[in-house]
């Protein structure tokens, strides 16, 4: 008998790739790049951020509504991607500037003149003017996207082969790679720390060789690199958690001794996932941050990994088009909501502001989702589709 | 000179008339003679006088050196004498400089205020230190001893030495003594008293003998062809081990004994001086873009003559190699300076001993801070296996609480009294209410829990920043809990810490009395190993659930007070807690309040120790610290007292 292709099996991934494709053309069609308008760059640059955060969320439901590792620790491979790609583009931009402005001399400078003013361009805000030895490769494209992968999956390799062959799991993990997280960011908010401490990297929005092209341009084309991303990146997932593989992982999550004592290694099956995420959290991460145009340690701090936990759960764990509505859904309300676009509501001797209540309101629509919509708004597709197959966790 | 004589004038007229009132003391004769002096002294010329008054001291000399100081002489330009004054109806009420008794009157005219200026009025008072030494006053004799302190000089040796057989007071006898020891070991007369003051010192502990064997053992670096034969060598420093090669040529350039090198930037600027033509000495400037061109290209202008020559590493390598850089004592006595030595390895060692002490305070009273902040987790993450990511918030809440019992009671130890319950009420209802309402749906999923409570976290979070404000919030601590324990010049604690020590410790004791002791205890150790057959034996595991959880939550309050003591109230002192807490309880082993003591024993032993290594750097600490944890659960991980047998569970 033929084995049915994954696509097959889960219709839902065309669904997904129909809707993500008419999206993104819709969008650019409406962009000022095309000419029209009615969307606005910035606002492009939100839609191309969402997309990133919908594919981190992606790599979670994988991790944690998949494989039942709830891992509050995701967003510092999130963050390390970003810092990698940032440091070619801090240090890309840099140099051009510098080499401008030192051409102006009457003598021509040495690479090294040039090398040690980029230096003190960048660290004097740290005190100090010499490239940490983790820049030794950041004039390089090729080196500092290899290590966008290398980096963040190494510590994931380590770290989860460390966990999961002590066999720490459940409440345990969670906190141990928030732990992780937390260790991360206070070392990244040192001075000292190579990455600039709690400046962090900035001014990633301007691209180094395209000073010509304009951001509505540059915002288009990250719009669709993470559009392409998140699209390979669910399909990706998706064949990951499909057919005997998606099976053993499923069944970790609903009883891990069971699958081990049926002789699966359990471990690999768990560091695989794992380091496997963190990798697509990575790549996310570094298509994030040239949009948002600064990385500061901040950002990985541990509520953010949270946070992540709370998009899946809200849009359903355990199947990837939750994961992305609930990242989708949750970041541009959030985003609405705070940057002043939700109405005030007058009570008359109190008036509610939405950027002071918002986290109010979201806290406490979490807890409901939790006791009272376990499967999130995932689940009402579930509720439609009544004969649709669910993967949700019980 | 032509004030003097004029004054001389001035007495013979008034002669006549001021003779019932004249003084005859040997002090007024004595200060008559140096008048121009007395009545406009200088900084560098009033020595003069008080040098002459300190060799006689007549009568009444320490008075007079202090109201002179203090603006309080006159002179009288009727007689041209020197008088203390007191403004009496619209003239001034005279008095003798020598005995203080009043001897007649003077109207405004007739006076002159002397007023010494800043640097005067400081020599006044370095020669009043010695008379004030045996002041009956106190206080006074306190602030000589400072003065000394500050300004230590071989003349107030003698004086300070007389000074000690009279001294009624014991603590202040015992602090002359140790100064004049002090004053000896620099500026003793003879070499043999110095070295037994030194000696004595080696037993000290003290921030200003270590400061006094510093002085003596000041060094200064230096370069010579060879070694000098006269000097008191400190220590031969080898280049590239003691002193950088960079250095060592820098103290040649300074001593005059090699040339400067020409750094890159001097080189270039060197370079861009001498273009000719688009041409620096043959090379064109688009060239000079490399480090050889520009090299080639100096030495071209070198070999004109138009530039210094290049220093090169060579020259610098042969010039260092040529000289000694050596170390050398500002005292010049070999015996003194090993003596000071072995004193201040002595003094050091011992200073390093008492660090140790103290930092094991240090880390003890952080300990104890960690442990209030876990211990009511520990119980509800522990004994009844529920993630409660709100924990900070009940500590937040718990501070606010005594924030706004300030507010109202004004009395800060009453506010206390008043605030140490109340939190533990507040928070004991909340967490009853967030246990029935959120946390018993979901006790068959744990990681959800985390995330539900999580939800409550950040809208508490937010609602204290809405009711307070983002800004922190001071809760400030009664009189008695301010200041230190001080027990020597290197160990001290703060009140405040001993206090949240000794809560630690009640909240310990009760505790364990409560799980050990008590039917509530009982209940909830059966309810912790088997909810089902508890049940059967009659007790309810919902109340107790509840219960347990409002106990937890309400130690959490009482840790919050304490905390808000110790540092600011803010919305997010909670979240600043939450994962140090969980570190503890995780390193700890769950399910154990010993294993809570000992996990938050090893954290804050652990941040103190590592900030001891590294005191500038409290983020590192904090990093390497949760390393350490992440590797130590791989080795031990149900933590450090593991439950054994069927209360470990699965």
């Amino acid at each position: 008998m033929k084995r049915k292709s994954f696509v097959a099996e889960n219709p839902s991934i065309l669904w997904f790739l129909a809707a993500l494709a008419l999206f993104t053309i819709f969008v650019t069609a409406m962009s000022e790049a095309a000419g029209i308008g009615v969307v606005s760059t910035s606002f492009i640059k939100t839609l191309g951020k969402t997309l990133c955060l919908c594919l981190i969320a992606v790599a979670m439901d994988i991790v944690w509504g998949y494989c039942g590792i709830l891992s509050l620790g995701h967003f510092a491979f999130f963050g390390l991607g970003g810092y990698a790609i940032g440091m070619w583009l801090m240090y890309a931009r840099t140099e051009i500037i510098v080499t401008e402005s030192l051409s102006a001399a009457a003598i021509p400078p040495t690479p090294e003149e040039i090398h040690d003013a980029v230096a003190t361009q960048i660290f004097g805000v740290v005190g100090t003017n010499e490239f940490p030895l983790i820049w030794a490769f950041a004039d390089s494209l090729f080196m500092q996207l290899a290590f966008v992968i290398l980096v963040p999956g190494l510590l994931a390799l380590v770290f989860g082969w460390l966990a999961f062959r002590s066999r720490v799991t459940g409440v345990y993990l969670s906190i141990l790679t928030q732990a992780m997280t937390l260790a991360l960011s206070l070392y990244l908010f040192q001075n000292d720390s190579g990455l600039r401490g709690n400046n962090g990297l900035s001014g990633l929005q301007n691209i180094p060789y395209l000073g010509d092209v304009p951001q509505s341009m540059i915002s288009i084309a990250f719009f669709w690199a993470s559009a392409l991303a998140l699209a390979l990146g669910y399909v990706l997932c998706a064949y990951v958690v499909s057919g005997k593989m998606g099976s053993v992982i499923r069944g970790i999550r609903d009883n891990e001794s069971r699958v081990r004592f049926l002789g699966y290694h359990v471990e690999s099956y768990k560091l695989f996932v794992f380091t496997l995420t963190a990798v697509i959290a990575a790549i996310a991460g570094a298509l994030y941050y040239p949009q948002a145009g600064i990385i500061n340690p901040a950002e990985i701090a541990p509520i953010a990994s949270i946070y992540l936990a709370v998009w899946v759960a809200i849009g359903g764990r355990g199947r990837l088009y939750g994961a992305v509505i609930g990242a989708a859904f949750v970041s541009l309300l959030s985003s609405w909501f705070t940057g002043g676009g939700a109405p005030s509501i007058p009570l008359g001797f109190y008036t509610i502001q939405w950027t002071d209540w918002w986290l109010v309101l979201l806290g406490l629509s979490f807890v409901a989702v939790t006791l009272l919509a376990p499967q999130g708004i995932g689940g009402l597709f579930d509720l439609i589709g009544k004969k649709s197959k669910s993967e949700g966790a019980k | 000179m032509l004030r003097a004589t004029l004054l001389v004038i001035a007495f013979c007229l008034a002669l006549p008339a001021q003779m019932a009132t004249a003084q005859d003391s040997p002090l007024q004769t004595l200060l008559q003679s140096q008048a121009g002096e007395v009545a406009k002294p200088g900084r560098r010329s009033v020595g003069v006088v008080i040098d002459a008054l300190v060799a006689e001291t007549p009568e009444g000399t320490a008075l007079f050196l202090e109201r002179w100081q203090n603006k309080g002489v006159f002179l009288n330009e009727t007689d041209g004498l020197f008088y203390y004054a007191q403004k009496s109806g619209d003239g001034y009420e005279l008095f003798d400089i020598a005995t203080d008794t009043p001897v007649g009157t003077a109207t405004k005219d007739e006076l002159t205020e002397i007023r010494p200026n800043g640097g005067v009025r400081r020599v006044i008072g370095g020669a009043l230190v010695q008379f004030q030494l045996s002041d009956p006053d106190k206080e006074r004799r306190t602030a000589a001893l400072d003065a000394i302190l500050r300004s230590p000089d071989a003349s107030q040796i003698e004086p300070l030495r007389a000074s000690i057989e009279g001294e009624p007071d014991n603590a202040l006898r015992a602090r002359k003594e140790r100064l004049a020891n002090l004053l000896t070991a620099r500026f003793g007369a003879s070499t043999d008293d110095r070295i037994t003051a030194i000696n004595a010192l080696s037993g000290t502990i003290d921030v200003d003998s270590r400061a006094a064997l510093n002085q003596i053992l000041t060094k200064s670096a230096s370069v010579a062809p060879e070694l000098p034969q006269d000097a008191n060598i400190a220590r031969v420093l080898t280049v590239g081990e003691d002193i950088s090669q960079q250095d060592a040529y820098a103290q040649l350039v300074d001593a005059g004994l090699a040339p400067e090198r020409q750094t890159a930037d001097t080189i270039k600027a060197r370079l861009s001086d001498n273009i000719v033509d688009g041409r620096v000495g043959g090379i064109p400037v688009g060239q000079l873009s490399s480090e050889e061109n520009r090299e080639r290209a100096y030495a071209a202008l070198a070999q004109a003559g138009t530039v210094p020559p290049l220093v090169t590493d060579e020259t610098v390598q042969a010039a260092i190699a040529t000289h000694a850089f050596f170390e050398t004592y500002a005292e010049s006595d070999a015996v003194i300076t090993t003596a000071a030595e072995t004193a201040l390895s002595e003094v050091e060692a011992r200073v390093a001993r008492n660090q140790i002490f103290d930092v094991s305070l240090d880390a003890i009273s952080l300990a104890s801070i960690y442990f209030l902040a876990a211990i009511g987790l520990a119980i509800t993450f522990g004994v009844m296996g529920v993630i409660n990511m709100a924990h900070g918030e009940f500590i937040m809440m718990g501070a606010y609480t005594g924030y706004v019992v300030q507010q109202i009671i004004p009395d800060y130890t009453l506010s206390l009294v008043v605030a140490l319950p109340l939190a533990f009420a507040v928070t004991f209802a909340a967490g009853v209410a967030m246990e029935r309402l959120v946390i018993r749906w979901l006790y068959h999923r744990p990681l959800e829990t985390l995330l539900a409570t999580f939800g409550i976290s950040i809208a508490l979070q937010q609602l204290a920043k809405n009711i307070f404000g983002t800004q922190a919030r001071p809760l400030t601590s009664p009189g008695w809990l301010d200041g230190a324990w001080v027990i020597n010049d290197v160990v001290q604690i703060a009140n405040i810490r001993i206090a949240i020590f000794v809560l630690a410790l009640i909240f310990l004791g009760l505790i364990l009395f409560v799980l050990n002791k008590t039917r509530l205890g009982l209940e909830v150790r059966a309810v912790t190993q088997n909810p089902g057959m508890a049940a059967s034996m009659g007790i309810n595991p919902d109340r107790i659930n509840m219960l347990t959880f409002g106990l937890g939550s309400g130690i959490a309050g009482i840790a919050g007070v304490a905390i808000g003591l110790y540092a600011k109230v803010t919305s997010e002192m909670g979240a600043d807690y939450i994962v140090q807490s969980f570190m503890t309880v995780v390193v700890g082993g769950v399910g154990n309040v010993w294993g809570t003591l000992a996990g938050a024993t090893l954290i804050g032993g652990l941040q103190k120790g590592i900030e001891w290594f590294n005191p500038s750097n409290t983020l590192a600490a904090q990093t390497y610290m949760i390393l350490f944890i992440i590797l130590f659960i791989q080795f031990r991980p149900r933590g450090i007292v593991a439950l054994k047998g069927r209360a470990a569970g699965d």
